[in-house]
């Protein structure tokens, strides 16, 4: 016999259905980049074009493989310059860019010149940087570091220029000086600009020490890169390209890891409130 | 000796040839007193305020804070603004104790004597009817209870003048006769001179001392009017013949004002 505790507990009890539902959303970037993979596969392989204008993913895969030691040893050199290059331009855009952004004066007087160097193709500045630094990683890191810092200082600047005028009066009529605005408001305003701005600048940061590194370096995926197509082995291009993705996307995620933990608040809520 | 004198002042923005914000602007303001202005837009109500704590310097005339001539910014005011302007990386709590980081006569103090600065962060905090959201970030309260911060923020440091520019412009009704009892209040108990730039009238009736109405720009004071209603004031007075004859005077020669624009 059931008491008429148990009949009401499994009745009001909600099936467990819950424990077994399939997160979708979080499944998706992986479903996705397998999907895309398979369909690039069965397209080639349909088509039939030859390994040395498209390979099949499984290619690409069996020349990681192959190659692991150089394809290895080639990827951290890349991502130690475009991590040595991005890190340079953090601090010289976080500097420059509190520069710019103190005065309109300086913003005005530098703004142009910024404009200007940013639409020089940087690629255009490896050769100087070769007869300067010599070929290697010198001129990598340099180029990564001139094409990314730009963004960094953009929104710095930016962060800073748009303080609201009613603070800085509450602020200047209490007293406060340039340097108490900025440390209390400006730079902790400009801080979500800043740590958004990392994730476009580590991108950047990669297509500057590949471009060096094809043009002018013995090291890198670059100038693995170019190595491989000049001997056509393209299944070994595709895999260097495989390796930049993949590097691209796991220090992008650690920006945008990096953003939500510094700047949470700035997601929360409205920054004009 | 009134707190705030402002004499024969002018006050031009963008050059030479630029708006005249105001002209042969006088007021004076005693200790201790709630004054509010009133006057159609664009009539140098914030120009007027921008004079008072320092923050423009006119180019004739004198502008007096408490026995000196303003030449810089006057850190006795404390001002609170529509917008409420709350730091949103910062709780409640610390956002109203930022005054304290700039004065200079409490920054210095400020870490040796946290606690004392806190205790009084909150008591203000409970007079306005937030206590126990310090420790809440702005973007968790609403637009009325942001206005109560801002004002918690505006009255920290003790000043002994608090400049209000339409503080209660952006709330609904309610809210906003909820915090006229709350400056109310404050006026009673502390011991503040409070000038208030409203579009309000009825605003204007219910809070002031004195209510100074001011001319189209170039903005000057056109008059001033003692209101004679008994303090402490309550709610109901909104709806006596008397407050309402008083507001509808006001705003016949705001009407007029604007017109002789």
């Amino acid at each position: 016999m059931t008491s008429p505790e148990t009949v009401l507990a499994t009745s009001t009890l909600p099936p467990p259905r819950d424990a077994y539902k399939i997160n979708w959303i979080r499944l998706a970037p992986f479903l996705y980049t397998v999907g895309l993979f398979v369909a690039w596969e069965i397209g080639v392989r349909i088509s039939g074009l030859p390994h040395t204008i498209l390979p099949t993913p499984s290619r690409i895969f069996e020349a990681i493989v192959q190659y692991w030691s150089p394809i290895w040893k080639n990827s951290l050199q890349t991502l130690y310059t475009t991590v040595l290059g991005f890190l340079i331009a953090v601090v010289a855009g976080l500097g420059i860019g509190l520069f710019i952004g103190w005065s309109k004066t300086i913003y005005a007087g530098l703004y142009p010149i910024m404009i200007g160097f940013n639409a020089i193709p940087k690629v255009a500045l490896v050769p100087i940087l070769v007869i300067w630094f010599g070929i290697g990683t010198v001129p990598a890191v340099l180029t990564a570091f001139l094409i990314s810092f730009f963004p960094i200082v953009v929104n710095v600047a930016t962060g800073l220029a748009t303080i609201e005028p009613e603070t800085e009066d509450v602020l200047r009529a209490l007293g406060a000086k340039k340097l108490d605005i900025m440390l209390k408001v400006g730079i902790p305003r400009s801080m979500p600009y800043f740590f958004g701005s990392l994730k476009v600048a580590i991108t950047l940061a990669f297509v500057g020490s590949v471009v060096s590194e094809t043009v002018a370096s013995n090291n890198g995926l670059g100038n693995m890169m170019a190595s491989a197509q000049s001997n056509f082995n393209v299944p070994l291009v595709f895999a260097g390209l495989l390796m930049l993705a993949l590097e691209g996307i796991v220090m992008y995620a650690l920006m945008a890891w990096l953003e939500k933990r510094m700047t949470g608040w700035a997601h929360r809520s409205t920054m004009s409130n | 000796m009134p707190l705030v004198s402002i004499d024969n002042v002018d006050m031009r923005y963008g050059g030479p040839n630029g708006t005249l914000a105001v002209s042969g602007l006088d007021l004076h303001i005693d200790r201790g007193e709630f004054v509010a202005v009133v006057g159609p837009s664009g009539c140098g109500k914030s120009t007027l305020m921008k004079l008072t704590t320092g923050l423009h310097i006119p180019q004739s005339g004198t502008v007096i804070v408490a026995g000196q001539e303003v030449t810089k910014p006057v850190s006795i005011v404390g001002m609170a603004f529509q917008n409420p302007t709350m730091l949103p990386w910062r709780t409640t709590l610390e956002n109203i104790l930022l005054p304290l980081e700039i004065v200079e006569r409490h920054r210095h103090r400020l870490r040796k004597h946290k606690r004392e600065y806190v205790e009084k962060a909150e008591a203000l905090l409970e007079t306005v009817g937030l206590k126990g959201f310090g420790d809440k970030f702005p973007w968790q309260l609403s637009g009325g209870m942001q206005q109560r911060a801002n004002l918690c923020r505006a009255l920290i440091h003790e000043p002994e003048l608090l400049m209000l520019d339409e503080p209660f412009g952006a709330l609904d009704a309610f809210t906003r006769e909820e915090l006229w009892c709350v400056i109310r209040d404050l006026h009673a108990s502390q011991d503040v001179t409070i000038v208030l730039v409203t579009h309000d009238l009825r605003e204007s009736v219910f809070l002031a001392d004195k209510v100074v109405v001011m001319s189209a720009r170039p903005g000057r004071v056109v008059s001033e009017h003692v209101v004679p209603f008994e303090r402490p004031r309550q709610l109901d007075i909104l709806y006596q013949p008397a407050f309402n004859d008083m507001v509808q005077a006001l705003h016949s020669e705001i009407a007029t004002a604007r017109a002789a624009a």
